[in-house]
């Protein structure tokens, strides 16, 4: 474990980033100030309370120049949740296919008033790029293979809530970590909270520099499977990948596939998440993924409090802070 | 017959072993002895370096085809700034330079602007694809000095065998970007810690390294010139020193970037530090300079760049490699290697003068009596910071923008024409 900062018992610190760009840069204090949000607004929604009128008057852009729809549609509702107004853009038929650059198109919908802009983006380090051209907050919702901040946290969040705390636990995050911008957001919250992470895959799809971030790496899920407390089964990448990273779909089933017969031999409680889309058959058999141990409809779900947090947050910084989320 | 003296500075040539303070004496456009008459215009040099006229290598200048990042005016006049009296322009253009009238264009190119001397490289492959040789006897004949297909790495081994042959019958250099293409394919940093933080696609130094061993095979089997361009590993610098030893003709430069920044820079996902090769670790930094002390590289670069902002200013992985780097390099090396004491100003001089000329093929670099009078002074004191909206070049693309640095070249004479003086062009 390299995480300075690791402790899952560290209460939360105030809020005070003009953008959320990764999860690297963040203080064990400041995921948790983001989990504590999100659990309180999953209360209120539990509660039937309807939409909030934290972000009324503000509008959210949502910039989706890669396609997505389980992110893009989480965002658009935590921020509508939130009584802000929302705008969508896509970068098929829009400007960007008449030659217009990516920032001067950030820069033509904040100059209509959005003052938060959520980033998808296939280019690693373009939502750090919009945050130096713009006045607004901006939200990363996913850059390429850089990292995928909210996906890190409403996974967090989701295992935190089943069983109490991140400090102490085993989680193995297994498949396309080469390609996994979900990998790199779960590897530093997890261990900023003090839990040991494992990466495994095939030795082509793990970065030979990843132990550098303090994870411990395995090439084989038969070794790992028994003494972990949480398996996060990444997608395997096929639109990212160049060439052939493992010889056939039906081996690396064979080799990394979340199986009945695995399960048998992980721990009682394992708790097995996807960040999803799942590929059936492939990372995961349909019995695992619909069994008792997944959680994968609670991060869906999780996912909608967590995009809310953020926007609240992020709303309070531009606004000076003090305001209640009612 | 004109006379020109030059008095009184610390006179630096190490084409002659030379650093002491003495005239030097330009008449009618060359080199002079003293001859005891007074000169038609004297330019006091008290406190300033007089060397032979620097020499950049390779710069790539754009012209023809992409005007919007450099024309050869425009690069010819920012080499003058930079204080270089000759450049080899580099022939990855659109067209490439891979027959006789595209060498003969940039010469002429280079004449109705006036400002240094622009010796075209011309392509080792037609069209650059790599396959077939080009026409390398007529592309001398047109003014061509060297050979080389750009940043395009020569893939096929039986075409680089056949280049370093042909080049050869002229004693003609191959410069070479030695990377194995498909371990580089969409790669935009150095491989290592940071690329995998950053998500950002690795280059990794294996790809260079496998290169420049087959590069320095294929030079000891053909006995022809290879010389390597912008080397940025540790190994390839151990490779080159030892086939060097063996007599093997290989050579090799540096970029002063290299030799100053890492790959930790690109931590803001800057595309200014976005360079081919990549910048790399400190280790293999201090590889370099120790092939530049020991003399197994003996020739730096700029490696010179230039892209227009729109270009630039973009997704990272989106944006063209390079630096405008013709006007900063001479700064840029004294803070790498003056500064911390690795090479005196001789030293230095002679990767600039010597090292460049000799790769070319060219009679200049050297202040001996006869030659061009091609002369650089350089006040090694003079503080000032790098201000890359002030550059003679199109374009701006550079890391260093901001940067408070040290030494400046102040005049620079063209065969026996003061070209540049104090800031301004003439």
């Amino acid at each position: 474990m390299t995480s300075g900062t690791a402790s899952g018992e560290s209460g939360p610190a105030a809020w005070t980033r003009a953008h959320l760009l990764g999860l690297e840069e963040l203080s064990a204090g400041e995921i948790t100030c983001i989990l504590d949000q999100a659990a309180e607004f999953k209360r209120l929604n539990e509660a039937g309370e309807g939409k909030l009128a934290t972000l009324s008057g503000v509008a959210v852009g949502n910039l989706f120049f890669e396609p997505s729809t389980r992110t893009k549609t989480s965002f658009s509702l935590a921020a509508k949740r939130l009584s802000a107004d929302t705008v969508d853009f896509t970068a098929s038929g829009s400007s960007l296919s008449k030659g217009e650059s990516f920032i001067d198109t950030a820069l033509t919908i904040q100059a209509m008033g959005v003052s938060m802009m959520v980033v998808r983006h296939s280019s690693p380090g373009a939502p750090q790029l919009l945050a130096r051209h713009l006045s607004a907050s901006v939200l990363n919702a996913g850059d390429g293979t850089h990292e995928h901040p909210t996906q890190g946290l409403l996974d967090i969040f989701t295992i935190r809530e089943q069983r109490g705390t991140i400090e102490g636990l085993t989680v193995a995050l297994v498949g396309d970590i080469l390609h996994s911008r979900v990998a790199r957001s779960n590897i530093w919250g997890l261990q900023k909270l003090g839990a040991r992470v494992i990466v495994c895959g095939p030795a082509t799809l793990i970065p030979p520099q990843i132990r550098e971030l303090g994870v411990e790496v395995s090439h084989f899920l038969d070794e790992i499977v028994d003494e972990v407390d949480c398996l996060n089964l990444l997608r395997v990448q096929f639109e990212r990948q160049r060439g052939a990273f493992f010889p056939s779909i039906s081996e690396y089933a064979h080799l990394y596939g979340m199986n009945r017969e695995r399960l048998r031999r992980a721990k009682q409680d394992v708790l097995i998440l996807a960040p999803g889309p799942i590929n059936r058959g492939v990372e995961i058999t349909p019995d695992v993924a619909d069994g008792g141990h997944s959680v994968i409809l609670n991060q869906v779900t999780n996912g909608l409090v967590i995009r809310m947090a953020c926007l609240h947050l992020l709303h309070l910084v531009r606004t000076g802070g003090g305001e209640s989320h009612r | 017959m004109s006379t020109l003296r030059i008095k009184a500075g610390r006179v630096i040539d190490p084409s002659r072993g030379v650093d002491e303070t003495a005239d030097v004496w330009i008449e009618d456009g060359r080199i002079a002895e003293d001859s005891g008459r007074d000169a038609d215009e004297t330019i006091d040099a008290q406190g300033l370096i007089v060397s032979p006229g620097l020499i950049d290598a390779r710069v790539w200048l754009g012209e023809p085809g992409q005007e919007e990042d450099e024309t050869i005016a425009s690069g010819a006049a920012a080499a003058l700034a930079g204080g270089f009296t000759s450049v080899g322009a580099m022939p990855d253009l659109q067209p490439p330079v891979d027959n006789r009238a595209a060498a003969e264009f940039i010469v002429l190119q280079a004449k109705r602007a006036g400002h240094c001397q622009v010796f075209p490289i011309g392509t080792v492959t037609k069209r650059r694809e790599g396959e077939e040789l080009a026409e390398i006897g007529q592309l001398i004949d047109g003014g061509a000095v060297a050979f080389t297909d750009g940043k395009q790495a020569i893939a096929n081994a039986e075409i680089m065998r056949r280049a370093l042959q042909y080049a050869g019958m002229w004693n003609r250099a191959v410069l070479h970007h030695p990377q194995v293409p498909e371990l580089v394919t969409g790669g935009v940093m150095h491989e290592g810690r940071h690329s995998t933080v950053l998500g950002l696609r690795g280059m990794p130094v294996a790809a260079e390294e496998i290169m420049v061993r087959r590069d320095i095979a294929l030079a000891e089997l053909t006995g022809g010139r290879v010389h390597l361009m912008a080397i940025s590993s540790k190994n390839s610098v151990d490779e080159i020193r030892q086939a060097q030893c063996r007599g093997v003709r290989v050579s090799a430069d540096v970029t002063p970037h290299h030799l100053l920044l890492t790959d930790e820079s690109l931590r803001g996902y800057d595309s200014r530090y976005k360079v081919d090769p990549p910048l790399r670790t400190s280790v293999h930094q201090t590889a370099l300079i120790e092939g530049l002390k020991d003399g197994t590289i003996g020739v730096i670069c700029s490696d010179h760049q230039p892209h227009a902002e729109e270009k630039t200013v973009r997704e990272i992985d989106q944006a063209p490699f390079g630096i405008s780097g013709i006007e900063t390099l001479l700064p840029i090396c004294v803070e790498a290697l003056i500064a911390p004491g690795h090479l005196n100003w001789s030293e230095l001089l002679q990767k600039l003068t010597v090292g460049p000329a000799e790769l070319l093929g060219l009679k200049k670099g050297t202040l001996a009596s006869g030659a061009d009078a091609d002369v650089t002074l350089i006040d090694p004191a003079a503080e000032w910071v790098i201000d890359s909206t002030q550059f003679v070049s199109r374009s701006s693309n550079t890391p260093f923008h901001g940067r408070r640095v040290r030494a400046r070249s102040v005049a620079v004479i063209v065969r026996g024409e003061v070209k540049f003086r104090a800031g301004r062009a003439e």
